[in-house]
């Protein structure tokens, strides 16, 4: 059984179509690599999976509708971190990296010190265990975000849903967190989507290639992506650019 | 009543939220001559008016495409506009009236007085039950979402509490200066702590010993309680900046 099902997804802002008619699933440990040029609604496609916009068509986790599934139980979710990140915000990176278990806790919320363990747990994957007690503000953009994808982690969640996840980070930072996340992938079978403008670097560690202007251009293995005579017909010679760099 | 203030100042502070205090104690500077006109206790009248006018800043921000800073000084700037009309029209409580522009602590009937421990109280039990959910939507509001909590619940017993918090301060540091002892504490805190529950903390510590001291003060050399109070606290800020700038 697919543990993610679109059908015929379509988003509309003001009337105006962001995405029209997407349908795609994806199986139990999946790496889809998300990507399309600007405004392609790359990230209204992640918003709609989380229940964050109003979309028609259909959406299902593990068979169920996204409006019965307790997404937050089972999806671990990391935006875009420079959006909303306020560097003078007065948390630690353990408290900021606890509250990702709110999503299991039943009001009132209570934090046992096994949720603390839990935290210590997901930060010594990420080997930011030297950063708990450091105020977020104070840590590089690297260190930002392997503490947002601990967030993310700490409920062990089946699906990782990451939003542009590198675009602030450094070359080496990049490539350090996208090997994090393969690693999740590979060893926890944890099904990643990863929303990315840069198809070159997440076609080295996407299993799947979903390619998206405002409506599914393609959806498959980068081998299939590769060979694809539509996608010829579609890229021209920037095909070949991008699987070059593959 | 401090210790209120002063929680709930963290998160307005960090929300971009802060005059919102402000806008409120201006919108019960008319809930206060409505009670005067009807020769009702002002604070009974001032509850459910004020908390109904939190909502409608609440509203114009989510619904009406009115920014959050735009939405307040909507509502306050109909508040003030109010009182003044009631106030001009009315005539007669005018000196009353405006007692409560500045306040006074040793006015504060005995009525007051329990009215306020008991919101006080119910207002920091809701800060301990909803303190995560708070946080969470404070830190990353989308996230908040996206992890099952109510965030628009959330947001909205945040500011019926900030309105139930301002309608006490009215009495005792005045409409004009009661949003100081939301923001201040708050804005001192976070010169000097790193982290959430410590910020929490030490926002309450200088809220505390600011009435305290303000109050002793006021008494000693005979100046008005509420500016006095609203005077420490401000030394506590640059002391808390200084402090902040050379650690």
């Amino acid at each position: 059984m697919s543990i993610i099902e679109v059908k015929n997804l379509t988003v509309k802002y003001r009337g105006i179509e962001a995405l029209s008619g997407v349908s795609f699933e994806a199986h139990t440990a999946d790496y889809i690599g998300i990507v399309g040029p600007n405004g392609s609604g790359k990230t209204t496609l992640i918003k709609a999976l989380l229940e964050l916009v109003p979309y028609e068509g259909k959406i299902c986790f593990s068979g169920r509708d996204l409006s019965l599934f307790t997404k937050e139980k089972h999806i671990g979710y990391l935006p875009q971190k420079m959006s909303f990140l306020d560097q003078r915000f007065p948390a630690t990176a353990k408290e900021i990296v606890v509250s990702g278990v709110y999503c299991c806790k039943k009001f009132p919320k209570h934090l046992s010190q096994d949720d603390y363990r839990a935290a210590e747990e997901a930060m010594g994957i990420l080997g930011i265990s030297n950063l708990k007690g450091r105020p977020i503000g104070r840590l590089s953009g690297g260190q930002q975000q392997r503490v947002l994808l601990a967030r993310a982690l700490v409920h062990r969640p089946e699906i990782l849903i990451l939003d542009e996840p590198t675009i602030a980070l450094d070359p080496q930072s990049r490539q350090a967190f996208y090997e994090t996340v393969q690693k999740l992938n590979k060893e926890n079978k944890v099904t990643v989507l990863l929303v990315s403008h840069d198809i070159g670097s997440v076609g080295k560690y996407a299993s799947k290639l979903l390619y998206l202007d405002r409506q599914l251009i393609f959806y498959g293995t980068f081998e299939e992506f590769c060979k694809s005579p539509e996608m010829t017909d579609y890229f021209g010679a920037g095909q070949h650019n991008i699987c070059h760099r593959h | 009543m401090a210790l209120g203030c002063s929680f709930l100042g963290v998160f307005l502070v960090l929300r971009r939220f802060s005059l919102i205090g402000d806008g409120l104690a201006h919108v019960s500077f008319a809930t206060v001559a409505i009670g005067l006109l009807l020769r009702a206790q002002p604070m009974v009248v001032s509850i459910p008016l004020v908390g109904l006018a939190s909502l409608v800043i609440l509203k114009l921000n989510e619904k009406a495409r009115v920014y959050g800073d735009a939405a307040i000084g909507l509502v306050s700037s109909f508040g003030i506009a109010l009182g003044v009309i009631i106030a001009s029209t009315a005539g007669g409580f005018n000196v009353d009236l405006f007692s409560y522009l500045f306040g006074n602590i040793l006015s504060v009937s005995s009525f007051e007085v329990w009215m306020t421990a008991v919101i006080s109280l119910l207002v920091a039990l809701a800060i301990v039950l909803f303190f995560h959910d708070l946080f969470a939507i404070t830190f990353d509001e989308e996230y908040a979402y996206v992890s099952g909590i109510k965030v628009k619940m959330v947001n909205k017993i945040l500011i019926l509490l900030t309105s139930l918090i301002v309608v006490l301060g009215i009495k005792i540091v005045g409409t004009m200066l009661v949003s100081s002892l939301i923001i201040l504490p708050a804005v001192s805190a976070l010169q000097i702590v790193k982290s959430f529950r410590a910020t929490i903390a030490i926002a309450g510590v200088f809220a505390v010993i600011s009435v305290i001291i303000g109050i002793f003060a006021s008494y000693v050399l005979n100046l008005p309680s509420g500016a006095t109070i609203v005077m420490i606290n401000f030394i506590f800020f640059i002391a808390a900046f200084l402090y902040g700038r050379i650690k």
